[in-house]
């Protein structure tokens, strides 16, 4: 299944001009067709992020008594008030910097997401939550469906994929996304000098719009090559961006910095894909809010709330969305190794300078027995179909009617975040 | 290589690693048969590649201190890289890559939990020097063709397997799902052909799984070790129901054994997903797309033969393979050039064929990282996104990016080789597709190339249109869409 992604894109790319005849910055074409410059940043976090201990029900006894050595003690919580059930929640305590968007109103945090009979497994569980179809996890992904909606010539730039690899969510029928993983090195390299290596530059966009008619593969490499020769001197615009303010120094630091200076920089992508791993922690995650839980929310919080403010500070937040998902969460009682398995629902967020801050839905209660539980009341049951959000994102925020993209009507239930 | 046999170098690009000039040599006069059986009965071939480290008319490897490949990961992807180039057993470096891959496991983790040099131990520690089991990529080495079963046993003993997949908490209390889940979903049987109770109950079969450390343990001596160890007071006793035979006769149940017997569960359950006909059909799926093609969907009749080869077999690689390779399929005309270069192997392939004079491995590493394989650091236990997959802008430019480095390195060394080719024009690109292999070129890329060799003005054949010309057309060759496939 994994083999056959790439070749989804390259049936549209190959067939269609991409970008060839678009003018340098979208926003440009954006204006002119009286498109709203909003855009939707979507962050994944890889592996399954234990849900549980991102956002903590810290009165729940059973948290405690099920979670013997990992659960965040409910002093060192961060508190963000009580749900719609009475629960009283609070925050990782590494995620201070989202503490703040949230008193400032403008991050939305959407308990027990997930779909019926969530899948265990990390690959169909994001495939999954790139089809936006819980019986499918092949086929294009649902902001790749977006982008298919986006006005003719689509923009070789119409989304930016920070990751190397193309995910699901971003594979369409029509439009290719460029994966810049690291703009230093997104450049034109020669043995040559000067016009030598000018003349290998011409000779190599020649050579990749060559149709390559009958050898569909060539054509897709073809089209990459392509886009890649297309896009470098706008991908260097974004990545001489110097920010309002200092991004950590993490991966997923640099690529949200990356991504406000597209943003600044008037790029025009209308998606942006980040993503950080290393949430699959079937061990050590340590207790207390340290180790490496407590890193993994630290590079999460901090990440985000630098990106927040410096987007802020250039006066675009209004303009920009977040939303933060995994592909699942994580079991509620801890394993021997002081870490937790694959589980089902887990927690969704959304912030920006629009979004309607908040906590929505209502936590499990981890008591065996209780109704939120399923798996023998080994794991979280789903409350809100993660499809409703991503249906409140695109009719709400991109202004698309969401139920062609999404095969179906899941408006009904869908948080209030705008 | 051009002047090779084209059915001889369609083997040697997806068998091994492409064909240097010295390759050219060793099968110019062979049978398609004949290599066949080089390739696959490589114990007949020395294993000498090692010994070639730091000889002159070989790739060099540089280091910070000493090279420490045993120890050092960065040092051991320089010999590994080197193994690729240089060996004559292209077909074990092969399997070694494909089982890396199918056992998916990442440096990162291992030192994260046991420090860089007890990491880089247990993924690359070949067998001699010091003190410990082999590394993982040995292991692949050693059951590069053997049995599939002994492998999986193997692995799933393999200390940098025990970490990767947290086996070492693998306790009779608190059983671990992670191995007892993957073994079943990547490396057996695949996502539908097991339940969620299957994955609890392996979990509780490997429970004691775990590992023990050196006398005198410390991260950072060299000469320090963890071991398998099998942790009788650690073992769930109870009996274990799967939703497949676990035994010849259908029964489904792993009877409930004393601790000291219980290593006996896992060893069952094994041979039980080894011998599983959704293994074999796995297994041969990923050999189609390995060895045939990954743009061509595999037939199903190769699916149901190569399946059965595998069992009949009893579990053995060899004769897989080499029915693979014999195959009708992997010689017809749709399947030439109809297979994605994974971006080592197209790494090696550009070296062997452009030169490696003067060139460093170590120059290879970032450039690797780029394009999406970065060796002992795949991005999770699934393995690379092979195909496709590898493609985006970013890991493209990063393959062309290193077209330019390698060729800006052999700039003199291409010029001097082909200075007797330098007449016209036509003879140099004749002469430079005669060592660098890209499939073939359409009209208008052809034009492209060569007018991209009289861009600079009329053709003279001098030192310096050489110099410039013929690197700058390495790079627009090694670089082009056709090269990335093999």
């Amino acid at each position: 299944m994994r083999i056959s992604r790439r070749l989804f894109i390259r049936d549209g790319v190959a067939t269609v001009t991409l970008g060839l005849a678009a003018p340098a910055f979208l926003s440009a074409i954006a204006e002119a067709q009286g498109l709203p410059s909003r855009r939707l940043v979507v962050v994944y976090l890889g592996g399954g992020n234990d849900a549980l201990n991102t956002l903590i029900s810290y009165q729940d006894a059973n948290y405690y008594s099920r979670r013997p050595t990992i659960a965040i003690p409910a002093g060192q919580v961060l508190q963000v008030g009580a749900d719609a059930s009475g629960r009283p929640l609070g925050l990782h305590p590494r995620l201070g910097g989202l503490r703040n968007i949230f008193n400032e109103g403008r991050l939305a945090v959407v308990q027990r997401t997930g779909y019926a009979n969530s899948s265990r497994s990390h690959f169909e569980a994001t495939d999954i939550w790139g089809t936006a179809n819980p019986q499918s996890s092949t086929g294009s992904g649902w902001l790749g469906r977006y982008l298919d909606t986006l006005p003719r010539p689509a923009d070789a730039l119409a989304a930016w994929n920070t990751s190397g690899e193309t995910p699901r969510a971003l594979l369409s029928g029509q439009t290719g996304v460029p994966a810049i993983p690291n703009g230093s090195t997104y450049t034109y390299a020669s043995p040559n000098r000067g016009s030598a290596a000018l003349e290998e530059r011409s000779a190599a966009q020649i050579m990749s719009a060559n149709p390559a008619s009958g050898r569909p593969h060539l054509a897709f490499v073809n089209s990459t090559s392509r886009a890649a020769l297309e896009t470098l001197d706008r991908v260097a615009q974004a990545t001489s961006y110097t920010p309002t303010i200092a991004y950590p120094n993490t991966g997923f630091g640099l690529a949200l910095r990356t991504v406000a200076g597209a943003i600044v920089r008037g790029i025009g992508s209308r998606v942006y894909w980040v993503q950080t791993g290393g949430f699959d922690t079937h061990a050590q995650q340590g207790a207390a809010g340290g180790a490496a839980y407590g890193n993994l929310m630290g590079t999460l919080g901090d990440g985000l709330w630098a990106f927040y403010s410096d987007v802020r500070n250039q006066g675009l937040i209004n303009d920009t969305t977040v939303i933060v998902f995994s592909e699942f969460g994580r079991r509620i009682s801890e394993n021997g190794s002081g870490g937790t398995d694959h589980g089902a629902a887990g927690v969704m967020m959304a912030m920006g300078g629009m979004v309607r801050g908040g906590l929505h839905g209502t936590a499990a209660l981890l008591a065996p027995g209780s109704p939120t539980l399923e798996n023998n009341s080994g794991d979280v049951r789903y409350e809100t179909d993660f499809r409703s959000v991503y249906a409140r994102v695109l009719d709400q925020w991109l202004g698309v009617n969401s139920i062609p993209i999404l095969n179906g009507d899941f408006r009904a239930g869908a948080p209030a975040i705008f | 290589m051009a002047q090779l046999n084209p059915e001889i170098d369609h083997l040697l690009r997806r068998a091994g690693f492409g064909a240097s000039a010295a390759d050219a040599e060793t099968f110019r006069d062979m049978s398609t048969a004949a290599a066949i059986a080089h390739l696959v009965d490589y114990e007949g071939r020395p294993d000498d590649v090692d010994a070639r480290i730091g000889r002159p008319d070989h790739a060099r490897v540089t280091s910070k201190d000493l090279f420490a490949p045993d120890i050092d990961i960065d040092d051991a992807r320089q010999r590994w890289m080197f193994r690729m180039i240089h060996t004559r057993r292209p077909l074990q470096e092969k399997m070694a890559l494909f089982w890396h891959n199918h056992f998916a496991t990442a440096y990162s983790k291992l030192a994260a939990d046991s420090g860089n040099l007890q990491a880089a131990k247990m993924l690359a520690y070949k067998p001699g020097g010091l003190r410990g089991p082999q590394g993982q990529i040995e292991l692949f080495r050693q059951h590069a063709l053997g049995n599939y079963r002994d492998l999986l046993f193997e692995v799933a003993q393999d200390p940098a397997m025990v970490v990767w997949l947290d086996g070492q908490f693998n306790t009779r209390s608190k059983p671990q799902e992670n191995f007892g889940r993957e073994v079943m979903e990547l490396f057996t049987v695949g996502v539908g052909n097991y339940t969620e109770s299957d994955v609890y109950a392996a979990a509780r079969v490997f429970t004691g799984w775990n590992l023990r450390e050196s006398v005198g343990y410390g991260r950072g001596d060299m000469n320090s070790y963890q071991e398998f160890a099998y942790n009788a007071d650690e073992h769930e006793t109870s009996a274990k129901t799967f939703s497949f035979p676990i035994y010849g006769g259908g029964n489904r149940t792993i009877p409930a054994r004393s601790e000291s017997a219980g290593m006996q569960d896992g060893m069952d359950l094994i041979t039980a997903l080894a011998v599983h006909p959704e293994t074999a059909r796995r297994l041969a799926r990923k050999f189609w797309n390995f060895f045939i093609s990954d743009i061509h969907p595999p037939d199903p009749a190769f699916l149901d033969s190569a399946a059965a080869v595998y069992l009949q077999n009893r579990t053995e690689i060899r004769p897989v393979v080499r029915y693979v390779l014999t195959s009708p399929w992997f010689t017809q005309p749709s399947m030439k050039y109809a297979r994605y270069a994974w971006p080592t192997e197209f790494v090696a392939r550009a070296i062997k064929e452009v030169g490696w004079q003067g060139l460093s491995l170590d120059k290879v590493r970032s450039p690797l990282a780029n394009m999406g394989q970065l060796l002992f650091e795949p991005p999770n236990v699934g393995g690379w996104p092979v195909g496709a997959g590898w493609f985006s802008t970013g890991t493209m430019l990063a393959r062309a990016n290193f077209a330019a480095t390698l060729a800006a390195s052999q700039k003199e060394t291409l010029a001097v080789a082909l200075e007797s080719d330098g007449g016209t024009p036509q003879a140099l690109l004749a002469a430079m597709l005669d060592r660098v292999t890209p499939a073939p070129f359409d009209a208008t890329p052809q034009q492209a190339l060569m007018s991209y060799l009289v861009a600079g003005g009329n053709w003279t054949g001098s030192a310096a249109q050489l110099n410039t010309r013929a690197a700058g057309l390495a790079r627009l060759l090694v670089g082009s869409s056709e090269y990335q496939l093999v």
